[in-house]
């Protein structure tokens, strides 16, 4: 009999790292994320997870602290959202350069000022180039799997993971969610080898400073210079696609379900007209191309899962035969488009590609974003002009 | 057992030849018997952005036969949490964690993750090399810059206010072990970080590490200017034990004959206190006596 509990996508999160056996947990609340926080660090007081839990008093110091505990070789975690992930951002662009295989899961939630607490997605995009892996999650089942998944990645390429999930859409919304047995996620997981050399080997210097120019080491042998070793993090992650595809595949194969890999898709076989979107929003999608296609419009929608690295192959495929792109998410790169818009754009000029592709930030700061909406304005790109801009702005006259 | 003699402490040497850091640098100097006195096989040192970076060597060569994990400027306690409970967690406690901070990463943008990390009883020493001043970035104020000193974010009118009592911020987190110490004073200081490697909990040391370019004193000096730091008081030598704070070395030798060395003698050999007033030194003069006071009575009470 299948485990399947009523659980929200907080409490699959928390239940995901003590199914991967987390060694190592720090983290520092913040509103949606802070279920996960208490979850874990109940878990670990009743023994129920062995792990440290490393109560730090900041976001910077715990990411920090997993950073270190990952590089002596234990398998961390940590969570945050909004204003508790941008406090990280030096540190996720030291987790990155470090070359360690941690997991975080981000809350998403949009970033003040002014306040708010509600979801968008601007905290996470803006990480967009620190050289993490980001996954965006449709459903609290997907953040279950794609948590495991993720330590499966991670540690194969030595490239830390975000997992990212809407805040109170999914963190605090209950649905069922099917828990898979310890047995096979060992199997599917096996235990962390991760010492990067620190214990137990030699005198290393980790992390020191760096010339521009290659250096002999003392053995005479040439050592690359900052420019070329971050050129070997964007070439690892660019090669990581092959890596998130085939952890999906082998998920499958075990626990009976997969998620698309790079890109999920919905009703894409004779598509025409695709709404292209992340997380929970690109669910919604379906709703709106359903009522397209009851308006004689064939209509489909791909969710991109992995945001970095960018699938742009796979979307260039998936998108060959459309003749609109109507992208809806939940950020903005002030003073342009959507980010997802834009990325997708460049990668279907560079596959020769040339749909009409329309932009529509949506849904920022909490605001709700209804099917007819999507539905109604994705028509309108359809069927009009090319759109670009914000949809169901309010009182600014 | 007190190290008596030079000759008695450890003859391997951690740091070779090839460091980074300035010659006479008092960090260098403190670095070298700290490690002399731990047992760097079995060590990890983290490293924030600091002199002791460079220090440490420039990628693919390090000088140090030690771990050094280096980390952001902030992170140091937090970096050094993470290697402790990793540790703990993969089950390889023989190894001692040590932090190793300037002033800067200690007393201004480090403090949140170290009062953080000995809040929480974290098992680990942390050293502040205090040079009092922001030097890897060439000599800016610190909250630990003595008062009346001239750096180069206080060019003009020389800084304003006296340096930041950090020991009693550490001390009000009551943690097992916090002690003072100097380069000049290398039996002290190694027996000091001896005594803390095995004390369980957080541990805290304090050094101040003399620096000919950020102070403005001449390389050979060196020594004499870490010994002036104490002669007169400014600097006092002491380790605090659940609370109990005892003077030591050359503080405790004062502390029976008196001090002869004014702050006038101290300024009078630095060009960063080119600028010092009458006054100034009449004011630094009293904050000496003063704390010097403190410590007497902490001491004779026991
Ligand atoms: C977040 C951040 N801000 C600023 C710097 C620049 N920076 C590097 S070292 C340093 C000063 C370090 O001073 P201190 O801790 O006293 O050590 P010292 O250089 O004196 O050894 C500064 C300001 C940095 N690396 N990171
Ligand atoms: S600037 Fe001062 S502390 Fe830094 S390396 Fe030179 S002498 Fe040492």
């Amino acid at each position: 009999m299948a485990d399947v509990r009523i659980i929200t996508a907080n409490e699959a999160a928390a239940l995901a790292a003590k199914l991967c056996k987390v060694q190592v947990v720090a983290a520092y609340p913040i509103t949606p994320q802070t279920p996960v926080t208490e979850d874990l660090a109940a878990m670990i007081e009743s023994g129920e997870l062995k792990s440290e839990y490393l109560t730090v008093e900041s976001e910077h110091s715990a990411m920090a602290s997993v950073v270190a505990a990952s590089q002596v070789g234990a398998r961390v975690f940590t969570a945050t959202s909004a204003n508790g992930l941008l406090y990280m951002h030096e540190m996720l662009h030291w987790a990155a350069g470090s070359r360690v295989p941690v997991v975080t899961a981000c809350v998403n939630r949009g970033v003040g000022a002014p306040w708010t607490i509600l979801n968008d997605q601007q905290d996470s995009i803006a990480q967009r180039d620190t050289g993490w892996i980001q996954l965006y999650c449709r459903n609290s089942q997907e953040v279950l799997d794609t948590i495991i998944q993720a330590y499966r990645i991670a540690e194969q390429v030595l490239i830390p993971v975000m997992v990212c999930y809407d805040g109170f859409i999914l963190s605090h919304t209950s649905y069922p969610v099917e828990v898979p047995p310890q047995d096979d996620v060992d199997r599917y997981l096996p235990p962390l080898d991760g010492n990067l050399g620190i214990i137990g080997g030699g005198y290393m210097n980790v992390n020191p400073l760096i010339l521009s120019e290659p250096r002999l080491d003392p053995n005479s042998d040439l050592r690359p210079g900052y420019m070329d070793i971050r050129y070997r993090l964007h070439e690892d992650l660019r090669k990581a696609l092959d890596a998130i595809g085939q952890a999906d595949k082998e998920f499958e194969a075990i626990f009976g379900r997969g998620w698309g890999g790079l890109i999920w898709e919905y009703g894409m076989v004779d598509a025409e007209h695709v709404l292209v979107s992340m997380g929970s929003l690109a669910s919604e999608c379906t709703l709106a191309a359903d009522e397209l296609r009851s308006q004689g419009l064939r209509a489909g929608v791909i969710a991109v899962r992995a945001y970095r690295p960018f699938p742009d192959a796979a979307l260039s495929r998936a998108l060959r035969k459309a003749k609109t792109v109507t992208v809806f998410e939940k950020d903005v790169s002030y003073g342009y488009l959507g980010a997802l818009a834009t990325d997708l754009r460049s990668a279907l000029f560079d596959a020769g590609l040339t749909p009409k592709v329309c932009s529509f930030v949506a849904g920022l700061g909490g605001r709700d974003v209804r099917p007819e909406q999507l539905t109604r304005t994705a028509a309108d790109a359809i069927l009009k002009q090319p759109a670009l801009g914000w949809i169901d702005l309010k009182g600014i006259a | 057992m007190a190290t008596r003699a030079a000759r008695d402490l450890p003859t391997e040497e951690f740091i070779l030849p090839g460091s980074r850091s300035c010659a006479a640098c008092g960090l260098m100097l403190t670095y070298r018997h700290a490690l002399k006195a731990l047992d760097p096989g079995k060590t990890l040192v983290a490293v924030p952005a600091s002199c002791m970076t460079v220090l440490h060597g420039v990628y693919p060569i390090t000088p140090v036969k030690v771990t050094c994990i280096n980390t952001p400027f902030a992170a140091t306690a937090a970096s050094a949490s993470g290697l402790v409970a990793g540790l703990k967690a993969i089950k390889r406690e023989d190894y001692t964690v040590v932090a190793f901070a300037g002033d800067g990463g200690t007393y201004d943008i480090g403090i949140q993750a170290l009062s953080g990390a000995l809040e929480r009883g974290t098992n680990f020493m942390y050293v502040c090399y205090d040079n009092e001043g922001y030097m890897n970035t060439g000599t800016q104020r610190s909250s630990a810059s003595p008062a009346a000193a001239v750096t180069s974010t206080t060019p003009i009118l020389a800084k304003a206010q006296h340096k930041k009592d950090m020991i009693r911020i550490v001390e009000a987190h009551r943690i097992p072990y916090i002690a003072t110490a100097s380069p000049s004073f290398p039996l002290d200081l190694f027996d000091k970080v001896k005594t803390a490697k095995d004390i369980r909990g957080s541990r805290y040391l304090e050094v101040l590490a003399p620096c000919p370019p950020g102070w403005g004193f001449p390389n050979k000096d060196l020594i004499k200017m870490g010994k002036l730091t104490v002669e007169c008081g400014i600097h006092v030598l002491y380790e605090i034990r659940e609370g109990r704070l005892r003077l030591t070395s050359r503080s405790l030798v004062l502390a029976e004959k008196g001090r002869k060395k004014t702050i006038a003698d101290y300024v009078k050999g630095q060009t960063r206190f080119k600028k010092i007033s009458k006054d100034q030194i009449d004011a630094l003069q009293q904050w000496t006596d003063q704390r010097w006071e403190e410590f007497l009575q902490r001491h004779n009470r026991g």
